[in-house]
């Protein structure tokens, strides 16, 4: 039976609770106030009313027929994260986080953020419940994903650029610390991704696992049975998780999880720790695979897209690693743009370009593969933030 | 234990006086003035070096440290090297206790084992890890005691009673209290905050208690120096180096810490 974390937090070897000691006492009480609320009715019932009437759940599973005549091979289904409200899976964690913020009286919520998604949901879940909302943001990423800066501003958040280290979603990350551990008794932090110090990696998989919770239900009413495959992107690895949780225990459905290869793994400019057996080590509070040089000092990533460029993954991704119970494989910025114009132009969909890294994957093995054969992708989120970055490849100024 | 730590704060108490325990990053301005400056240091009346290893994302860090970590990593400073420069430093001062400070995952690349026996090998007498809580510093704390290093742990205004029971059982040396709740060399710190603090921490921890985070002159030095055994000073240094060039850095680093220890000694 798998049963991850055990009680210190820890999946494994992996995971744990590796912070400055101001904030220890922070997240020791974050755990007991969360074990709690998990098993409160009036939670539940309010977590179940946010994500049906605000956020739109449940999120319905689309059949890309076109695309999957085009490939010859395997069926592709997506799992419709991008048409939540704000456009990406972000949300279901966000307001799980928002509505035990609420109620451990915490007025002031932080976030990082990468590509922008998390950092919209939150601004928006701090909208919804009337909370101030502060989202760090990295210098380079706030370039590359200038709508949705907008948006959380237009949403009432204060956007603050890090210009330190790489001026990405890791150095977000550590801003977003530094100000935890100076306001920590007024503020919450939303945390984005399933990674990070215990609980986060639990709470923000079993906020994110009603993606797969859904699907389990919607895929044996559209095609009788569970599909061949679930099929996600894995930056820090929430929206993976999400799907792939509930599907441990199913035997029969493999697990394929798709870092950034970047510009391919052998030039070493990527963001992908698993696939690329990156060096166990420890950052942002948790012990992980994490990209790092021979000093243990944390290297510079690479992706197309800004949130799976991450140099660490979160630890429950680690540990299905280790046991074998999921593959991880990269798709490459190119193959994922070749995705990314694909799902375009077959299915009138723009996907976000850190699902275009799964989609990449279930395309390239499609063929392969027999044409009763399923794969679950989960279009963790829409490509609307990509217009920038995507005209900028193609060489269109807009 | 031997161990230079404890001797340090011996001797200072039968003197009655407070340590002055400065920080600086190893290799800022650069590797080849490190060594210089810790004798400086020591010179100008410094008791306990702690010496920041640089670390590519120093969570635990404001600004001024942050960038003193970039410089060193620009110029090429590692674990490796820093090991390196404190061995250089020991054949001139065989007494001044030396503690490394920084982030787990440049010690954990390197290996415990290896790393503890390396600090052993060169005179390193304590290693703080800022992100190794109690919790998580099994392996660490086992690979430490074999050779001898002491653990030196953080507590914080928000660390609770059933904690700083765990780390006066672990703790070896001295005990770092972080005197505010922020980033180093952030705010201003709350005296009356702390005297409210220190007599729960004194229950439990019979190790001397150093006190930092926020102090940034002579006159907060001594008032902090009155409360507890000696005081960390780090991030006032380090904008010093920052603001100096090679050629001034020793005099105007040296000048700060003999104006922190004539203050330490009127507490």
């Amino acid at each position: 039976m798998y049963n991850y974390p055990d009680s210190t937090g820890h999946f494994g070897q992996f995971g744990g609770m590796y912070m400055a000691e101001t904030l220890i006492p922070a997240v020791e009480e974050l755990t007991a106030q969360y074990l709690h609320f998990r098993d409160d009715a009036d939670f539940k019932a309010e977590l179940a009313y946010e994500l049906k009437h605000y956020v739109g759940r449940p999120s319905p599973i689309y059949h890309a027929r076109r695309l999957s005549e085009h490939l010859g091979g395997a069926q592709i289904y997506l799992k419709r994260e991008d048409l939540n409200h704000t456009g990406a899976h972000k949300i279901n964690s966000a307001m799980g986080q928002a509505l035990l913020a609420r109620r451990m009286g915490k007025k002031r919520v932080i976030a990082e953020t990468g590509a922008g998604m998390h950092g919209v949901a939150t601004a928006t879940v701090a909208a919804r419940f009337g909370m101030e909302c502060i989202v760090y943001m990295g210098a380079e990423d706030i370039q590359r994903q200038a709508p949705n800066v907008f948006r959380m501003k237009l949403l009432g958040a204060k956007v603050v650029p890090v210009t330190s280290g790489s001026k990405t979603l890791k150095d977000a990350c550590n801003e977003a610390i530094r100000d935890w551990v100076t306001n920590v008794e007024s503020t919450f932090y939303i945390f984005g991704t399933a990674a990070g110090p215990h609980p986060y990696p639990m709470m923000v998989r079993d906020f994110q696992s009603i993606i797969g919770v859904e699907a389990k239900i919607q895929m044996p009413e559209m095609i009788g049975r569970q599909p061949d495959a679930v099929i996600a992107c894995v930056g820090g690895g929430s929206n993976a998780i999400g799907l792939f949780y509930p599907y441990i225990e199913e035997k029969g459905v493999r697990i394929i999880g798709v870092e950034a290869g970047g510009f391919g793994l052998a030039t070493g400019k990527h963001a992908a720790p698993l696939t690329a057996n990156a060096k166990i080590g420890v950052l942002h509070g948790n012990r992980v695979n994490l990209m790092q040089d021979e000093n243990g000092q944390i290297t510079e990533t690479h992706s197309i897209s800004a949130g799976l460029d991450y140099p660490g993954v979160g630890p429950e991704h680690c540990l299905l690693k280790e046991m074998g119970r999921a593959e991880y494989v990269v798709s490459t910025d190119d193959e994922a743009i070749a995705a990314f114009d694909a799902l375009c132009r077959f299915e009138g969909i723009i996907p976000a370009l850190e699902s275009s890294h799964a989609l990449a994957h279930a395309m390239k093995i499609a063929p392969t593969l027999s044409q009763d054969t399923v794969l679950l992708v989960n279009l963790s989120g829409r490509g609307d933030k990509d217009m920038n970055t995507v005209a900028q490849i193609k060489g269109i100024r807009l | 234990m031997s161990n230079r730590i404890q001797a340090t704060f011996d001797q200072l108490k039968q003197q009655n006086r407070k340590a002055l325990i400065p920080f600086v990053t190893a290799g800022d301005p650069s590797p080849e003035l490190t060594v210089a400056l810790l004798h400086t240091l020591v010179a100008a009346g410094a008791d306990v070096l702690e010496l920041g290893v640089p670390f590519s994302d120093p969570m635990a860090d404001g600004p001024t440290i942050q960038r003193a970590s970039e410089r060193a990593l620009k110029l090429g400073v590692s674990l490796r090297s820093v090991l390196g420069l404190v061995a250089e430093f020991r054949q001139q001062d065989a007494t001044t206790p030396v503690v490394l400070m920084g982030y787990g995952n440049p010690i954990e690349a390197m290996g415990w084992e290896l790393f503890a026996q390396r600090c052993s090998d060169v005179g390193v007498d304590g290693v703080l890890t800022v992100d190794f809580p109690p919790e998580e510093s099994h392996d660490a704390f086992e690979h430490l005691q074999r050779h001898n290093i002491a653990p030196i742990f953080l507590l914080a205004p928000t660390t609770t009673e059933a904690r700083i029971e765990q780390v006066a059982r672990l703790a070896r040396g001295y005990v770092y209290y972080v005197s505010l709740k922020g980033v180093t060399g952030s705010g201003s710190i709350d005296l009356s905050a702390i005297e409210q603090k220190l007599p729960q921490l004194r229950r439990h921890i019979k190790l001397p208690i150093g006190v930092g985070f926020g102090i940034r002159d002579a006159a907060t030095a001594k008032a902090v120096a009155r409360l507890c055994d000696g005081v960390v000073v780090g991030s006032r240094i380090v904008e010093e180096i920052e603001n100096s060039t090679e050629a001034t850095v020793l005099d105007k680093v040296g000048a700060l810490v003999k104006e922190l220890r004539a203050a330490l000694d009127q507490s």
